[in-house]
């Protein structure tokens, strides 16, 4: 292990985050990971890591970064205006850092996560299978905690050849954040609905309310009415969108619990959901319904964008 | 004369592209959680099944699509399901202990006509099964709680309940095993912990355990 970087500042809410630990779901654990999928293996590409290393998750704002010796750094997801040495840096891009540069960004222009990868892989602790941290528990990533001013940043590996500075992905294969209709599939549950429940449901535009973090978004929009008896609890699955009593939806993310009770209308296709990552409170969205079908072919051109940056 | 096999056929409903929902019944059954717990653990062993998690009556899988597709892998599981499932051995007897003190326990008598003793008294008689582990880290789904005790949840959940509450709700009964929000009647307290973060697995309870309630001493 070797330290890369000092915060100077930690932003909002910052987190050690990999691919999750779903081995912890049956105790359950919620498997957790990053939010933004697509982003977080993005970032680790560009800087010549396996797609499952370690990084940092950023929401809302950024944090300041002082480089303790020359690493390549790659910055991907919502664009919180990063800068180095107060120029403007390139996202989407592997970039070389030299000892007593700082990272930093001034401000949030789109979007809610933005993840920053070292190579070699950020390090953290490992708790069930993952870095990802958990607070709940207080267990994985930096100790279990946000990042916090004086913490000192570690790569797990060696760090890459730096001679891969300088790749980027490509505008076209970057996620269309600003594009707020999530594809769904229909969920196990939708025949409650009814047709015009059904119609409201794919149909209307929802706001993301501030009950929104990590575990998953409460919506705002028309109540959604559901009939049939109470559900025997089973295992959720991020991306569902499950309607208790009251009839306001939530949909599922990363840290969400391992399973409930209430009946799940539909679920976001797994492409989309690096989309439904970037939303904040206040932010409008909608359900478009889509076959299982669609979902692959989406699923599928993430695969061809990331394979891009495999060489 | 051996037992009839179930007829119903498994329902599977896609959750996303990349999981689904196999529905073995709508009851609250030791013998479908059985058959639930089993045909996640045969799932398990799949290489194109990344985790299989049993619920009351169903199992929610998380496959890899590119390996398998959702019609290929019901059909596996409908296979897997009309096979005579393996002797259950029976789960792991946890004895736990529970100061009967808790902020519902007169609400509760006074609901259900019973006194608090006849309420410790029902609570405590039976060997409860744990359906399943989930909802938060070290929950057990445990029951079937006798119907002299059956209940609707509260009208208001508490925005936080205390960890090591015993609760019931329904045909359940559980422990809170970390301080959450939850909408269940609150009858005691234990000092067990359920949630052991630094265990693998961080749960004392596993599905398919059996769990003992006995009075103690505040």
């Amino acid at each position: 292990m070797s330290e890369v970087l000092r915060v100077e500042k930690p932003g909002l809410f910052t987190t050690i985050q990999d691919l999750g630990r779903p081995n912890a779901m049956p105790a359950g654990v919620p498997a957790g990971g990053a939010m933004d999928r697509f982003a977080h293996r993005a970032a680790n590409l560009l800087t010549g890591n396996n797609e499952g290393a370690a990084t940092l998750e950023c929401t809302v704002n950024g944090p300041a970064l002082v480089a303790l010796r020359p690493c390549l750094v790659a910055i991907a997801g919502a664009d919180f205006d990063p800068h180095v040495n107060g120029r403007p840096a390139p996202m989407w891009t592997g970039m070389l850092m030299s000892e007593g540069d700082e990272l930093s960004f001034a401000g949030r222009r789109g979007g809610a996560r933005a993840y920053i990868a070292v190579a070699g892989g950020i390090a953290g602790d490992r708790w069930l299978g993952s870095m990802s941290t958990n607070l709940l528990a207080a267990r994985g990533g930096m100790h279990g905690r946000l990042v916090s001013r004086g913490d000192v940043i570690s790569v797990a590996g060696l760090p890459g050849a730096l001679a891969i500075s300088g790749r980027h992905l490509s505008q076209g294969y970057r996620p269309d954040y600003a594009n707020h209709s999530l594809p769904a599939i229909a969920g196990p549950h939708v025949r409650r609905l009814g047709p015009e429940g059904r119609k409201a449901l794919f149909g209307s535009v929802f706001r993301v309310s501030r009950d929104a973090d990590r575990m998953g978004y409460r919506l705002e929009g028309p109540m959604l009415e559901l009939s049939g008896d109470e559900l025997l609890s089973f295992g959720l699955v991020s991306g569902a969108v499950q309607v208790p009593r009251g009839g306001q939806p939530i949909l599922l993310m990363a840290d969400h619990q391992t399973a409930g009770g209430y009946p799940v209308v539909a679920t976001v296709a797994g492409a989309a959901l690096p989309v439904a990552a970037q939303l904040l409170p206040g932010d409008e969205l909608s359900f478009s319904e889509v076959g299982v079908e669609t979902a692959l072919r989406q699923r599928a051109a993430q695969r061809v964008a990331l394979d891009s940056l495999k060489s | 004369m051996p037992a009839p096999r179930s007829t119903t056929r498994i329902r599977t409903h896609p959750l996303g592209e990349a999981a689904l929902l196999a529905e073995l019944g709508t009851r609250l059954d030791t013998a479908l959680n059985t058959r639930a717990i089993a045909l996640a653990a045969a799932l398990k062993k799949r290489r194109d099944v990344r985790q299989a998690i049993a619920g009351y009556a169903s199992v929610t899988v998380h496959f890899d699509p590119d390996q398998t597709s959702l019609e290929a892998l019901t059909a596996a599981i409908r296979r897997l399901a009309s096979k005579r499932p393996p002797m259950a051995e029976p789960g792991r007897l946890h004895r736990i202990p529970v100061v009967y003190d808790g902020p519902d326990l007169e609400a509760v008598s006074a609901v259900l006509g019973l006194d608090a003793a006849k309420i410790v008294e029902i609570h405590t008689r039976p060997i409860y099964r744990v359906f399943f582990v989930g909802f938060v880290p070290g929950w057990g789904y445990l029951g079937p709680l006798p119907e002299e005790l059956e209940l609707p949840r509260r009208h208001v959940p508490r925005t936080k309940v205390p960890a090591g509450s015993v609760a019931i709700a329904g045909r359940q009964t559980g422990i809170y095993s970390l301080a959450t929000p939850g909408g269940w009647h609150l009858i005691g307290r234990t000092a067990v912990k359920l949630f052991l973060p630094d265990s693998d697995p961080p749960s004392l309870f596993r599905a398919g355990d059996r769990v003992k309630f006995f009075a103690a001493q505040g």
